[in-house]
């Protein structure tokens, strides 16, 4: 099971659930789970059928370079992390 | 003193040697061409009309009598933008996006920064469109200037926008604020953490605007044609992000842009953004000239990207037998007059050195009446580490713990997992302070002090991320045997010599056959920016897999020539050779010299996005003087330690880790944008604007410790940014050490360390 764990700032919306297993093959099923379990959740990572674009996507501690295309494997952690900013 | 050192366990024949620069002849003699290099048939100059207020409502433009002087040809302001013309709808969700990026070029409505743009002039040379520009009458209502991210976020503050809202991951804020974005980062229970410790330290710190001070202005030069194509040259760190900058400011496709990246006279993060760019184009398309514009110095200062200003809270708790058991920050940084500062990454950078079971930040990105703050080396790291390790050194006092041993009980080490939340891969914090540890300088005692003066030493460590990010590479093998690799990534730093090291690597030949070059956005696939410290990491993989590529070309047609199969030929250090004929054999440029007979060109590609960049990490222990009458720091030592992978050239690494540290010595003890009562900088220059100098400090030794990355043939990992994090704290543990007083204000001026020891002193 892929383990995706949920920025701070979304918890609210999983009522404090930090962390949760989900049966997927890619980043656009895991959200599309994530929205079945939290409705509105998904808004907040997608916008226009893309990860938000002050947003990134870690899988296994690499950012994600495929966008909701990326593959998960059933070790695969994912982490919702802001993209690095600042205009480096 | 001692001797640079390179801590190094695997040896290459190209890798880790240091040849001479490919583009060193052409920068020395002065035959290499930098953007106002540029001549073109007809030529126009440009001049920008700047705003002399921090904050202000533009009541009016008059641009008539400019138009009307002999010898202008074009005048332009924020209403030949796209942006003026079109509605909310059309633009669509990038609206609030392209409007700050269009305003930012040209300001519409208001002003939000002295020396913001608000129109430009082209005419026959630059002395006609300086008298040209000030003709233009712009009529201003003053609005007050907010200057410091504490006051920005006062309630009742003066909104800079009246349609900003912050941003949280999503969620939008109902009401106006002058926080852009705020991020929140959490492991653990940080109550209970503190409740755990024995000993909590908390403190507040500041740091100033500071400016990157590389030495070639901002410049641009474009000829827009009556076909609509746009030819535009400039000095960037990415001819691809000016390109589509530019598409997305202008509204005119890429296809219709050629952008030709031209040397590079310093960046270290500031040359990213667009600024003379837009400008040259929009006077060109009016005019039907090409025109060029150049920043002057005080306009590089006061009208391009400094590094964020900063407030900060920290807190760290940690038991008497120095495990930390929770760390807390919050940390807002300011953003210029629109949104975009490193808030985030500061926290995601902040206690990235430590393994902690405790943790909560939050960030903010806040908007101030300066100018819009660019990238600088590792952005908002410098400014995080000064807080943190300055905390961290108040609490290895408190514990009476050695500094290095506290970190080593604490370090961050492989399997060590962030708190935004991924787990670090293999990475070299431990041996950089087990380096450190055992180092001389570590191991001398701080001298003796000489007479009126105080010594004292200092300790820091940094991290930055690194990067991947897309890269392209075209290698082509010449008649001659030589071998061309054209890439899309600027050299900012020896990036030329550090790809053709790893080609000649790969490729088994020497570095003097390799000709690297930089091309333009028609001649190569997108390349991101040189920044981030991703080059040589990420466009030295693209050269490494399309030499990987031209490897099995020469296989394939030396099989050809001698008409056996494939698999019956192998490439042996530069030589192709048949497996079981000794007799058939050819070196590679004898193979190349048959190349064009037999086939045509031996050329590969690769376009790339890489992973696996490995963190960088970095520790510097440096000596301090202090002089009690007036106040002066002067640095006597510096070592600086870091991991930096394998290092493909230790001569540029070396460099990039002594530029990073006399940056970061120059952000602690000297620079900072000094603004006056009206928001308007007063130190515009750089006989005001103060970098330290080869005179000011000592040779900065550096140890360079190579953990080689897992994600890289050769163990690369990037060097440029961690290098400035350091510093800022370091210096200010110095001075705590050598005065007893700890300096939680950046830049620690005579002034400010005078006032200190008075206050401490009771006089």
């Amino acid at each position: 099971m892929v383990k995706v764990f949920i920025p701070t700032m979304l918890q609210p919306l999983t009522g404090g659930v930090k962390q949760l297993d989900y049966d997927a093959a890619n980043l656009r099923q895991v959200i599309e789970q994530l929205e079945q379990s939290f409705p509105g959740i998904k808004e907040k990572l997608v916008e226009d059928d893309r990860i938000r674009p002050n947003l990134a996507v870690a899988v296994d501690g690499e950012v994600a370079r495929m966008g909701l295309l990326e593959k998960v494997t059933e070790t695969s952690e994912v982490h919702f992390v802001p993209a690095i900013g600042g205009g480096f | 003193m001692v001797a640079n050192i390179v801590l190094s366990e695997i040896e290459y024949t190209n890798v880790g040697k240091r040849p001479v620069r490919p583009d060193g002849v052409d920068k020395v003699t002065g035959r290499a061409q930098y953007g106002p290099d540029i001549t073109l048939r007809g030529l126009l100059h440009g001049k920008v009309l700047r705003s002399p207020y921090a904050h202000a409502r533009i009541k009016s433009i008059d641009t008539s009598q400019a138009e009307a002087y002999p010898g202008v040809r074009a005048v332009i302001t924020a209403q030949e933008l796209p942006f003026a013309s079109l509605t909310k709808e059309e633009l669509g969700t990038g609206y609030q996006a392209l409007k700050f990026a269009s305003n930012h070029i040209l300001a519409s409505g208001k002003v939000l920064f002295k020396g913001h743009a608000v129109a430009a002039v082209a005419a026959s040379n630059l002395h006609v469109a300086e008298e040209a520009a000030k003709l233009i009458k712009v009529e201003y209502e003053e609005l007050p200037a907010v200057m410091s991210v504490l006051e920005a976020m006062k309630d009742g503050a003066t909104l800079i926008h009246d349609d900003l809202f912050t941003s949280s991951l999503g969620e939008t804020a109902k009401t106006a604020s002058n926080v852009a974005a705020h991020s929140r980062f959490e492991i653990g229970d940080i109550q209970q953490g503190f409740a755990d410790a024995d000993a909590v330290v908390e403190h507040e710190f500041q740091t100033a605007s500071v400016h990157q001070g590389y030495i070639e202005p901002q410049n641009g030069t474009a000829f827009w044609n009556t076909d609509g194509q746009l030819d535009v040259w400039c000095s960037t760190q990415g001819a691809f992000t000016v390109r589509s900058s530019l598409a997305d400011v202008l509204r005119h496709p890429v296809s219709k842009i050629k952008v030709t990246p031209m040397e590079m006279g310093g960046g270290f993060g500031g040359k990213i953004a667009i600024y003379n760019e837009p400008l040259a184009a929009l006077l060109s398309k009016k005019s039907g000239h090409p025109v060029k514009v150049v920043m002057s110095r005080v306009e590089v200062f006061e009208s391009s990207g400094p590094a964020a200003g900063s407030w900060m809270k920290v807190k760290i708790g940690a038991t008497k037998d120095g495990k930390i058991t929770a760390c807390q920050a919050e940390l807002a940084l300011d953003a210029g007059g629109f949104p975009g500062s490193p808030a985030a990454s500061a926290a995601m950078c902040a206690f990235a050195c430590y393994d902690y079971p405790n943790g909560l930040i939050d960030s903010y990105d806040v908007v101030v009446n300066k100018p819009k703050t660019s990238a600088y080396r590792a952005p908002g790291s410098p400014q995080a580490a000064f807080a943190v390790e300055s905390v961290v050194d108040e609490l290895c006092e408190e514990l009476g713990i050695d500094p290095i041993e506290f970190r080593l009980r604490n370090a961050s080490k492989e399997g060590t997992r962030r708190i935004e939340g991924p787990v670090y891969r293999r990475i070299g914090l431990v041996e950089c302070l087990e380096a450190a540890r055992s180092h001389d300088h570590y191991q001398t005692p701080v001298n003796a002090q000489p007479s009126g003066k105080l010594r004292g030493r200092g300790v820091a460590s940094g991290f930055w991320f690194n990067r991947g990010f897309v890269s392209s590479c075209n290698v082509t093998v010449n008649p001659d045997g030589t071998v061309g690799v054209v890439t899309g990534s600027v050299d900012l730093c020896g990036t030329r010599a550090s790809i053709a090291q790893q080609t000649a690597e790969v490729l088994g030949i020497a570095y003097e056959d390799i000709k690297p070059s930089v091309a333009d956005t028609d001649s190569i696939g997108y390349t991101f920016i040189t920044g981030g410290s991703r080059t040589t990491f990420a466009t030295g993989l693209a050269a490494i897999n399309a030499s990987q590529d031209i490897k099995q070309r020469m296989v394939e047609r030396a099989a050809a020539i001698w008409e056996s199969p494939v698999e019956d030929v192998e490439y042996v250090d530069g030589v192709i050779q048949h497996k079981s004929d000794s007799e058939l054999s050819l070196t590679f440029k004898e193979l190349a010299q048959r190349s064009l007979t037999t086939g045509g060109s031996i050329t590969a590609q690769c376009n790339i996005d890489p992973s696996g960049e490995g963190n960088s990490f970095a520790f510097h222990v440096v000596d301090v003087e202090v002089d009690q009458e007036t106040g002066k720091v002067d640095v006597v030592r510096y070592t600086a330690l870091q991991d930096c992978g394998k290092a493909v050239h230790p001569s540029y690494v070396e460099g990039q880790m002594q530029g990073g540290a006399v940056q970061g010595i120059g952000w602690a003890l000297n620079e900072e944008y000094f603004f006056n009562d009206q928001g308007q900088m007063s130190n515009s220059s750089f006989l005001d604007y103060r970098m330290p100098i080869s005179l000011d400090l000592p040779m900065i030794d550096t140890v360079i410790v190579e953990v080689a990355n897992p994600g890289h043939p050769y163990g690369v990992r990037g060097v440029g940014e961690s290098p400035i994090v350091p510093p800022l704290a370091a210096i200010a543990n110095a001075v705590y050490q050598a005065t007893g007083v700890r300096m939680q204000s950046l830049p620690i001026t005579p002034g400010k360390v005078l006032e200190a020891l008075w206050d401490k002193n009771g006089s």
